[in-house]
C-alpha cells in the first residue's frame, strides 16, 4: 500500500474500531447498569429479554430496549421549540463522541514497516481539547430543558448549567498538577510518562503522584456526566424526568446513550491520567522487569496484549465504578452541590496546585 | 427546669474522618459489594418470585378466583337459588335458572356468570350459598386478560376449576 492510501486506511480503521468499542461497551454498560442495580438492592434484575429461548442473564435486555424506543411515536411538545427541540439530543451526544479521538488505546504499533499510534488523534493540546468538548455538553442538557416548553425540564435545564460550570471549574484545575509533573498536555506523553517507576518501587502512575488531584479529578467527573450524587438535572423525585421529561422514543435513547458514552469517555480519560492509560505495571517493552531486578522476556505481541488489555481492564473497572457510586450514595441537595463545588473543590484544587508546584521546584534544587 | 420542654436526643456531631465523607463513601462502596457478591453466589438468597414460573404460596383463607361445585354425577350443586346475587355487593353475578332434568333437583343455573371485572373478593357469595356450591379457594386472584368479555366467566369455566 503506499502512503496516503495506508493514512486513509489506518485513519479510518482507528476510527471505526475505537468507536465500536465504546459504543458496544454503552451497550453493555445500560445491562450493567440495571443488572447490578438489581444485585446490590437485593433484586433479579432484567432476565426476561430472550433470542430462542436463550436468556443469556438478560443481556438482550440492552438490544429489546433500542427496538422499543426505535418504534416508539416520535413526539414533539406543542409548547415546545420545534428545531432546538430536535436539536438538543444531538449536542448532547456529539460532544461525548468527540471525546473518543484523544484517547489512546495502547502504545505505538508497527504496521507494514510504518508506526501506527492507537489513537484517532494524538493532538498537541490533548486534554484541553477535551475540556473544550465536555464544556458543550452542558448546551444539550440546556437546551433539552429549555426548548421543551415545560416547567420540569427547565428547573433541570437550570441546575445543570449551574452545575456543570461549577465543576468544570475545578475540573480543569485539578489536573494542572498532572500536566506539571508529566510536562505535557498531550495524552500520548502523560501515559508515556507515566511507564516509570516512583522510587524504583511503584509505577509512577498519575493516581500516586496526583493522589488529591485524581479524588478532585473523580468527583468533578461524576458531576460532569450528571451521575449521582449529582444527578440535579434528572433528579426524578424532584423533577420527574429533569431535562428529558419531554422527550420520548430515539431522542430519549439518544440522551440515555450520551449519559452512557459519558461515562465511558470518563472512564477512559481517568485511566489514561491516573493509572497509567495502556500502561501494564512493571511491564516494559521487552516484558517484565520487576524492581528487584528479577525479568520475564517476553514476545512484543504479547506484551501488546497485554497492554491494550491493560487499558480495557481499567476502562471497565472505572466504568463499573460510576455505576458502584450511583447505588451506594444518595442524591445530594443542590445547595449541598453548590457548597461542594465553590467552597472545597475549588480551594482544594488551589492548594493542589500549589503543592504540586513547590513539591517540584524543591526536588529541582 | 423549664416546663413542657422535652429533652430530644439529637444525632451525635460528625467525627472529622466523617465529615470528610470519602471514608464513608468507601464503607458504603462496601457495604453495596458485599450484597452485591453475596446475591450473586447466593441467588436463592434473593427474595424476588419470578411470577409467571413460580408463584406466591397463598394463605389457606385466602379469598381467590370463584368456582362452582359438582354433584357426583358431574351435574353442578348449584340449584338456582339467587342467595348469591342478592348478597353479592357489586352486584357482578347473574343467574338463569331452569328446570333440572334430574328428578330430584328442582332447578339448575342455565347461565351463571361472575363479571371478575366488577367482583370485589368480598366472599359474601360464598357465605350466601345454602348448598356449598360457590368457593373462592382456588387459592389465585383473577389472571390478567386482554378483553373484557373474557372476563365475564361463564359456567363452564365456573366449573372447571
Amino acid at each position: 500500500m503506499t502512503g496516503p492510501l495506508f493514512d486513509i486506511t489506518v485513519a479510518v480503521a482507528r476510527i471505526a474500531v475505537f468507536f465500536a468499542f465504546c459504543f458496544g461497551l454503552v451497550v453493555v454498560m445500560t445491562w450493567v447498569e440495571r443488572k447490578g442495580a438489581a444485585y446490590i438492592q437485593d433484586r433479579r434484575g432484567p432476565n426476561r429479554a430472550d433470542i430462542f429461548g436463550i436468556r443469556a442473564w438478560g443481556l438482550f435486555h440492552p438490544l429489546a430496549d433500542a427496538l422499543k424506543f426505535l418504534f416508539k411515536e416520535d413526539f414533539i411538545p406543542d409548547n415546545a421549540h420545534r428545531l432546538f427541540y430536535q436539536m438538543a439530543p444531538m449536542f448532547s451526544l456529539a460532544p461525548a463522541i468527540l471525546g473518543i479521538a484523544v484517547i489512546p488505546f495502547g502504545p505505538d504499533v508497527t504496521v507494514m514497516g510504518r508506526t501506527v499510534a492507537l489513537q484517532i488523534a494524538d493532538l498537541n493540546v490533548g486534554i484541553l481539547y477535551l475540556f473544550a468538548v465536555s464544556g458543550m455538553t452542558v448546551y444539550g442538557v440546556v437546551l433539552g430543558g429549555w426548548a421543551s416548553g415545560s416547567k420540569y425540564p427547565l428547573l433541570g435545564g437550570l441546575r445543570s448549567s449551574a452545575q456543570m460550570l461549577s465543576y468544570e471549574v475545578s475540573m480543569g484545575l485539578s489536573l494542572i498538577g498532572i500536566f506539571m509533573v508529566f510536562e505535557s498536555v498531550r495524552m500520548s506523553q502523560i501515559v508515556a510518562g507515566q511507564g516509570g517507576l516512583l522510587f524504583g518501587v511503584v509505577p509512577k502512575w498519575g493516581v500516586l503522584v496526583q493522589p488529591l488531584g485524581f479524588i478532585l479529578f473523580l468527583v468533578a467527573q461524576y458531576a460532569e456526566a450528571n451521575r449521582t450524587p449529582f444527578d440535579m438535572p434528572e433528579s426524578e423525585s424532584e423533577l420527574v424526568a429533569g431535562y428529558h421529561t419531554e422527550y420520548a422514543s430515539f431522542k430519549f435513547s439518544m440522551f440515555m446513550m450520551a449519559e452512557y458514552l459519558h461515562m465511558v469517555v470518563g472512564a477512559a480519560v481517568v485511566a489514561t491520567l491516573f493509572f497509567g492509560g495502556w500502561q501494564f505495571p512493571y511491564l516494559g517493552d521487552a516484558g517484565f522487569l520487576f524492581p528487584g531486578g528479577f525479568a520475564v522476556a517476553m514476545p512484543p505481541a504479547l506484551v501488546l496484549l497485554l497492554r491494550i488489555g491493560a487499558f480495557v481492564a481499567k476502562v471497565l473497572f472505572f466504568a463499573w465504578l460510576y455505576v458502584w457510586v450511583r447505588w451506594t450514595v444518595p442524591r445530594f441537595r443542590y445547595d449541598q452541590v453548590m457548597r461542594l463545588g465553590w467552597k472545597v473543590m475549588l480551594p482544594l484544587s488551589l492548594l493542589n496546585i500549589f503543592v504540586t508546584g513547590l513539591t517540584l521546584l524543591l526536588l529541582k534544587k | 427546669m423549664t416546663i413542657g420542654v422535652i429533652k430530644v436526643a439529637r444525632p451525635r456531631e460528625m467525627s472529622f474522618p466523617e465529615s470528610l465523607y470519602l471514608v464513608e463513601i468507601v464503607k458504603g462502596l462496601g457495604v453495596t459489594m458485599g450484597h452485591m457478591l453475596s446475591n450473586i453466589v447466593r441467588q436463592e438468597g434473593i427474595k424476588t418470585i419470578e411470577y409467571p414460573e413460580v408463584r406466591r404460596q397463598m394463605p389457606p383463607r385466602f379469598r381467590g378466583k370463584h368456582r362452582l361445585m359438582k354433584r357426583e354425577n358431574g351435574a353442578p350443586r348449584c340449584v338456582a337459588c339467587y342467595c348469591c346475587p342478592t348478597a353479592c355487593p357489586a352486584k357482578c353475578i347473574t343467574i338463569v335458572a331452569g328446570e333440572s332434568p334430574d328428578p330430584a333437583v328442582e332447578k339448575y343455573p342455565v347461565r351463571f356468570d361472575i363479571d371478575m371485572l366488577r367482583c370485589v373478593f368480598c366472599g359474601m357469595c360464598v357465605e350466601a350459598c345454602p348448598c356449598d356450591a360457590i368457593r373462592m379457594d382456588t387459592g389465585w386472584f383473577t389472571p390478567p386478560d386482554d378483553t373484557r368479555e373474557k372476563l365475564i366467566f361463564t359456567i363452564d369455566t365456573l366449573l372447571e376449576k
